[in-house]
């Protein structure tokens, strides 16, 4: 029929990869694709910035003396590994590379709402990427990430006001991302396409948005102001001058807590279309998912106090941010039992993306469950910047997060380069990585829980042997993060070619050709059925009939 | 769909039709005010919790500022949000010479608002009354107060509110002055007007604010006998 | 008018004529009144109730919210209301700390 000449056609059309070979394509593209390519690039060197600083950490912890570097030295490492991860690989990691390269496709039109926007924002994020590397190269930052004052603002030595300035800028290409986005799945649905019939990917890409939107600006006043105060030594914050230090923390945390979010809801959104996909079912209590999405941003808002328990705040407001920090796990245990009841019965295949998703629930229940310990006012006094609350948030990002990410990369992977990853590799990766992960930050639960507190390059004889595990588990984890980059690369060229739908998967992404062309799709889509409904997948209609023939025959 | 999308002026070729590019805009501005209100939300925040801390030191720093200078600004505002306003009416009506004249007012209305607040600044700058540390000394002209930690901190959230709201006075000029063009070279018309209505939105905003912030610095200490 | 661009709303120029004024006297009122020294909180609690009326006509009538879509209300909403959390819990956490007064030491 019409659409088998269609597919004929596209053979010989070029896709967005082919379309302009030149640099000049490139870096002045509008294409949502390439942009997300652009970004996928770059936040790649801004994490291995970041591990090798997370490695000297590592190395550094073996013995309990300090004696790879000074603790002066150690103060910018673990800072920079922070910042780096954070700005510059976590937030924009899942929305600027998966979520744009897909937004549009999932929506089924041929770009976001303001692609010069979109450009724009790369290019605003390399701005402040490029100023934290001169920031890194004149001897980085050695307050933490969180930049407290006044130590920051008044006697640090370090460049604190440069590292403002670039996390200033950093903000308003993260601001953009989620603004296009926010716009994109308002005005772009292709028709037919209705709320509750969009991927669980995209509702939680929107929940991120609104993050991103609200909270952005807040942050970046704040730093501003530490930057002026620094500069101008005028008394926003130092309590010396007539400032008031608690009020940064209060201004920091409204951004930064949600920030968590805007790191952990995106990978919520790949796993549930990882899960659904791989087990070829309709993600059960879709509704319950999707708005679980929008809670937890909500919800997200009104917590930040936690971080502030054994600051100067009100007992008081301090009950009132950790009984709400409760509730934030409602809708968290909402999504992992709803994932947990998808795989039930499901024809779970195990590939590696599936690995990566089973990983994510593990590892984001106990990531999860360990926030509860930290949200109780009497527990958090003891446990309160020790590694337990390192422990905590890696596994949220880690093993939430990234785990997320990775496991995104390898299903859309097809669809991105038109080339299956290889698949024993793939697994062996996986398996490494949660190895590794739970070898390195296991055990730092314990050594916080022993009184281990975090930000000391020197610790007691009686913790060697737990520091000794985690640097273990981290050149395990490092392998497990390399592997993936080695055969993704291979694969460019050598990789099996994967055909527009290889997992038979549901979802308007796979119903273009892979890699998609510039415009998306060589016809308007028009979508009259649920998300998940894996008997409209054309390959799984095609291979029933085949059965179906062979039966009869 | 393409070809039939390129007939039409001012469509940009992802969006399906009008209707939809108008809506993306209208959407997209508002999302962008709501960034602004959050912007400007952390220094209102600020200034609660200081002034809640500091009565004396803000009745004392508001004394510092011009009463009918601020409210002169204040009345410039509100007629450039009123031409404003009419500038898009007839750029909704698509009458060229008249949106260009309203245009006009209106950047010339948030001219004269930026050469007052220019006035006001250096009045602080001579008088010391820039709060950073190495420029600050109140008791150079002004008779020692008890507050003039207090006063320093009023004065900088005074500096940085004026000066973030002035310096989006600077880029809304800079904004008008591409809108002004695109009227002049006759690109809007009765279907095709959304950069005039989507400016005017920011244009509002940004007077918005200052409505706030013109209470809030100027008139504090008005009643204990300061304003000059 | 009555074409399928109907939702093109174009405001009678007195709806802005009428805003205008009422932001011109509200402006001299809010100075008027500011000359006063009313008693307690009063004074701030009029200035930002007058500045509250002055922004809501703007934003009902210059910036056409009255007539837009409800989604372009709502998004307003939701900006009032997430700049009322900032305020809020914040503000919240200082004032059961014991009252405005024990915020620290007074920098003279």
């Amino acid at each position: 029929m019409a659409t088998e000449v269609m597919a004929q056609a596209e053979e010989s059309r070029t896709n967005y990869l082919t379309n302009g070979h030149t640099v000049k394509s490139w870096l002045l593209t509008l294409d949502h694709k390439r942009i997300g390519l652009l970004y996928l690039f770059s936040i790649s060197i801004f994490f291995a910035i970041g591990g090798i600083y997370a490695a000297l950490i590592r190395l550094e912890l073996i013995t309990p003396q300090g004696d790879l570097m000074t603790a002066e030295t150690y103060n910018r490492v673990f800072t920079m590994h922070g910042v780096m991860m954070i700005f510059f690989f976590l937030i924009p990691s899942i929305p600027a590379t998966l979520g744009n390269f897909l937004l549009p496709l999932m929506l089924g039109t041929k770009d976001v709402a303001f692609p010069r926007l979109n450009l724009l924002s790369w290019y605003v994020f390399m701005v402040g990427a490029i100023l934290m590397l001169i920031t890194i190269m004149s001897g980085g930052v050695d307050t933490g990430w969180t930049f407290y004052p006044p130590y920051s603002s008044i006697y640090s030595n370090s460049q604190v006001t440069l590292a403002g300035v670039s996390i200033f800028i950093t903000g308003f290409s993260s601001i953009l991302t989620g603004l296009n986005f926010m716009v994109t799945i308002h005005t772009m649905r292709a028709p037919g396409l209705t709320w509750f019939r969009l991927p669980l990917f995209v509702w939680a890409h929107y929940a991120t948005s609104l993050i991103q939107v609200l909270g952005t600006p807040v942050v970046a006043i704040t730093v501003l102001a530490l930057a002026f105060e620094r500069t101008l030594q005028i008394g926003i914050f130092d309590p010396k001058l007539g400032g008031d230090p608690v009020l940064f923390q209060h201004m920091f945390w409204f951004y930064s807590h949600p920030a968590v979010y805007i790191m952990i809801i995106p990978s919520m959104g790949v796993i549930s279309e990882l899960i659904a996909n791989m087990t070829r079912k309709k993600v059960f209590g879709y509704h319950f998912v999707a708005f679980s999405s929008l809670a937890i941003a909500v919800f997200g808002f009104l917590v930040w106090g936690h971080h502030m328990f054994t600051s100067s705040q009100s007992m008081y407001a301090g009950m009132v941010f950790s009984l709400i920090t409760y509730a934030v796990a409602i809708p968290s245990a909402i999504k992992t039992f709803n994932w947990t009841a998808t795989i039930f019965k499901g024809s779970v295949s195990y590939d590696t993306p599936m690995i990566y998703a089973l990983a994510f629930i593990g590892l984001f229940t106990i990531g999860g469950m360990t926030g509860l310990f930290l949200a109780a006012l009497g527990l958090d006094v003891h446990l309160h910047d020790t590694y337990f609350v390192v422990a905590h948030f890696h596994y949220v990002m880690v093993g939430g997060a990234i785990i997320g990410y990775l496991g995104g990369l390898h299903f859309w992977w097809p669809k991105m380069t038109g080339r299956m990853y290889p698949e024993v590799w793939g697994r062996i990766s996986a398996a490494i990585v949660f190895l590794g992960f739970n070898l390195t930050f296991f055990p730092q639960f314990i050594v916080g829980y022993l009184g281990m507190p975090r930000r000391y390059h020197a610790y007691v004889p009686e913790y060697q042997v737990w520091h000794i595990l985690s640097t273990a588990g981290a050149s395990l984890l490092a392998i497990g993060f390399i592997m993936p980059v080695v055969y993704l690369a291979w694969s460019l060229k050598y990789g099996e070619k994967a055909g527009d739908n290889p997992w038979m998967a549901a979802g308007l992404e796979w119903e273009t050709s892979s890699p998609p062309p510039t415009e998306n799709f060589t016809y308007q889509p028009v979508i009259n059925h649920d998300a998940y409904e894996f008997e409209n997948v054309k390959e799984i209609k095609e291979a029933a009939a085949k059965e179906a023939a062979l039966q009869t025959a | 769909m393409s070809d039939h999308a390129a007939h039409v002026p001012g469509l940009a070729h992802h969006f399906v039709n009008m209707e939809q590019q108008k809506e993306a805009g209208t959407i997209g501005m508002w999302l962008f005010l709501l960034t602004e209100i959050m912007f400007f939300g952390g220094l209102f925040l600020a200034y609660t919790i200081y002034r809640a801390k500091y009565p004396d030191g803000f009745l004392q720093g508001s004394h510092l500022l011009s009463v009918p200078l601020g409210g002169l600004n204040t009345v410039v505002l509100i007629v450039s949000s009123l031409t404003m306003a009419m500038a898009v009416y007839y750029s909704q009506l698509g009458e060229r010479k008249k949106l260009l004249g309203f245009l006009a007012l209106t950047l010339i209305l948030g001219s004269v608002f930026l050469v007052v607040k220019y006035f006001e600044y250096a009045e602080k700058f001579q008088h010391h009354l820039f709060p950073a540390h190495w420029m600050y000394n109140p008791a150079a002209d002004h008779p020692p107060t008890q507050y003039h930690g207090q006063v320093q901190v009023f004065l900088w959230i005074y500096f940085m509110m004026t000066g973030l709201h002035a310096l989006h006075m600077i880029i809304g000029i800079g904004l008008l002055l591409v809108i002004m063009f695109m009227a002049h070279k006759g690109k809007f018309s009765k279907q095709y007007n959304s950069p005039v209505e989507l400016f005017g939105l920011y244009w509002h905003f940004v007077d918005i604010v200052w409505i706030f912030l013109f209470p809030l610095l100027y008139l504090t200490g008005y009643h204990v006998g300061g304003g000059h | 008018m009555a074409e399928h661009t109907s939702e093109h709303h174009i405001v009678p120029l007195k709806y802005y004529f009428g805003v205008f004024a009422l932001l011109m006297v509200f402006t001299v009122l809010t100075v008027w009144v500011a000359q006063f020294d009313l008693p307690g909180m009063w004074n701030i609690i009029v200035a930002l109730t007058v500045a509250c009326i002055k922004a809501t006509a703007v934003v009902l009538i210059f910036m056409h919210v009255r007539w837009s879509s409800k989604l372009t209300q709502v998004i307003i909403i939701a900006g009032l209301f997430w700049l009322a959390i900032l305020l809020i819990m914040t503000m919240g956490d200082y004032l059961v700390r014991g009252g405005w007064g024990v915020l620290g030491v007074q920098p003279n």
